[in-house]
């Protein structure tokens, strides 16, 4: 009897220390390429190739490098622009349909949700071509408005708010109808501020995908003016001989607004993506 | 004249309804009908055509025959769904044992690891790439280490063979997207009563028999989903294909996917939109085909 206890309580001590060193080194993992990132721009091209992993004192230098090959403010002032604008519009748009699909069902409304639902099986590479086509026909080729367009009625969060919506008491609407708003204003003034932390996770989500779009602009994004942050890293990195420590800084400044908006939101992130899941 | 009353103000209190249920959708189905539906329609017609740029002929079935008789196209199929054979399992199975893992109420730094596993989602596709890149090179990082630990005598040239390219690649997707599906596990895990688990474990079932009859039965939806979505990312993987072969899709085509296949076809090469998109409907085929199947293995064991 003691025997097995202690045996018990051996193997379960053992599973525990086996548990704790796989989650260090997933964890180990993950975050080695980001350190990776920050030691490279600190490197010449040389020492990353070699896989030097101490910081060295080229930073000033890539730096100096990288401004002098890439118009910094501009290049992040696109990226943030399309990023901003685009996920403000998409959320408002996505989450007022989201809604709108949930409070209101009818039959006919809900068979054209299913069909939105299933368009999210169709690939970006089967409709790039015809809306290539048709924003050459606008006109609308190496603008910005090209790249958000597109973007601004997301199926994938018109569903995430839609299930989110299943969430919202009903109690609630009634009581609002009692006191006599209207449905606009039922979903401005109670169930925006309810679902807050739906939203931040919507948020985080939209600004990054947005950030880090990269086919539909590498497309449409033609002339040096119009390129975002993305793009241009993208293409230091494709030279024949690239210099690492110069594109090192550009990761750099690519991932820092996509880290920082993660940070800042962690916690009502991960509040939002329960709700979602329930 | 009472009922008449009450049948008017039902009409209006209906139509009241539908107003709004129709005001509320109007402008995302406006969005989605020009910029998703009517490109899908568009594409679709498009695939019976042919020819270069805008010069396009009627050609029937012309381009179905022609990806019968393309090796590349094969290529870049075959190349595809060795990405999504071998990574989709590998990533899912790995995101469960870490989500696993991390739902413990007792492991200290749980906040800390999840924070953690879950940063490489945050960076761009872009950018990864090019971590991994230089990281691969021929003198780079991984060979040193790999050659350190004794696990090689001489340095890989990883992204210039065609079978470690690929392994390169499915290593990046892996780093990057595993965290992503682990915290809607996680997120379904800390919604399951724990009562259920905490009676097993008394009753001395072992833990890896609690992992897989009770937590990933009940964790089948979420499952589901992550699967389908991830078989739809891997089907159409570009962006990291695109930055570690500079958009050629590797040596001798290795790691060349349907999605890039499109796109040179499309923008590198002489355009020829019809064929470009007969083939992106085979990827639409596919994904239809692949979640349709995945949702009939999990349904028919209910």
């Amino acid at each position: 009897m003691s025997r097995s206890v202690f045996s018990d309580r051996h193997s379960a001590r053992l599973f525990g220390a086996i548990r704790y060193g796989l989650l260090l080194l997933a964890a180990f993992l993950s975050v080695f390429p980001f350190f990776w990132m920050l030691i490279g721009a600190t490197n010449i091209t040389a020492d990353i190739n070699t896989g030097k992993v101490t910081p060295g004192s080229a930073l000033f230098d890539n730096i100096r490098a990288f401004v002098a090959q890439v118009d910094v403010p501009l290049v992040l002032w696109n990226s943030a622009k399309i990023a901003i604008l685009g996920t403000a519009v998409t959320i408002l748009v996505s989450s007022i349909a989201g809604y709108g699909f949930e409070m209101f069902r009818s039959k006919l409304r809900d068979r054209i949700y299913t069909v939105i639902l299933l368009t999210l099986m169709v690939p970006f590479a089967a409709i790039m071509i015809p809306l290539f086509m048709m924003m050459a026909k606008a006109g609308l080729i190496d603008t910005h408005l090209a790249i958000v367009l597109p973007t601004l009625a997301s199926v994938f969060i018109i569903f995430y708010f839609r299930q989110a919506s299943k969430a919202f008491p009903a109690e609630l609407r009634d009581a609002a109808k009692i006191d006599g708003l209207k449905e606009w204003q039922i979903f401005l003034f109670i169930y925006v501020p309810v679902m807050r932390s739906t939203y931040a996770a919507a948020f985080v989500i939209v600004f990054m995908t947005s950030w880090n779009n990269y086919l539909w602009p590498l497309i449409v994004l033609q002339s040096n003016g119009t390129k975002t942050i993305t793009l241009v890293v993208s293409s230091l990195a494709s030279a024949y001989y690239p210099d690492y420590g110069v594109v090192m800084v550009g990761t750099v400044l690519a991932t820092l607004p996509t880290l920082f908006v993660f940070f800042a939101m962690q916690r009502q992130f991960v509040q939002g993506m329960l709700g979602s899941v329930k | 004249m009472a009922n008449v009353m009450a049948q008017n103000r039902r009409g209006g209190l209906k139509r009241y309804y539908d107003v709004n249920g129709w005001l509320f959708i109007a402008p995302a189905l406006l969005l989605i009908g020009i910029f998703l539906i009517y490109p899908i329609i568009s594409s679709l017609t498009l695939s019976v055509y042919s020819g270069r740029g805008m010069m396009m002929k009627f050609a029937g079935f012309g381009n179905l025959v022609r990806i019968y008789n393309d090796p590349i196209f094969w290529k870049a199929l075959t190349n595809t769904f060795t990405f999504f054979i071998i990574q989709v399992p590998i990533m899912i199975v790995l995101a469960l044992v870490i989500a696993n893992a991390l739902n413990n109420p007792k492991l200290r730094f749980s906040g800390l690891l999840r924070t953690a596993i879950f940063l490489p989602c945050v960076s761009s596709l872009v950018a990864y790439s090019i971590l991994f890149k230089s990281m691969f090179s021929v003198d780079g990082i991984v060979n040193r280490t790999l050659i350190g630990l004794g696990l090689m005598d001489q340095p890989l040239n990883w992204l210039t063979d065609p079978f470690w390219a690929k392994v390169v690649v499915i290593t990046a997707i892996t780093w990057r997207w595993t965290g992503y599906n682990m915290i809607f596990y996680l997120a379904a895990l800390q919604n399951i009563d724990r009562s259920i688990d905490e009676a097993a474990r008394i009753d001395g079932v072992p833990s890896w028999g609690r992992f897989f009859y009770l937590t990933v039965p009940m964790l089948k939806p979420v499952i589901l989903f992550t699967t389908i979505t991830s078989t739809i990312g891997t089907l159409q993987l570009f962006d990291e294909v695109y930055s570690l072969t500079e958009g050629t899709g590797g040596p001798s085509n290795a790691t060349l996917t349907l999605s890039l296949y499109i796109y040179n076809l499309t923008f590198r090469f002489m355009p020829n939109f019809g064929y470009a998109a007969t083939i992106s409907y085979v990827i639409v085929v596919l994904v239809a085909l692949l979640s349709f199947l995945q949702f009939y293995a999990v349904r028919e064991r209910r």
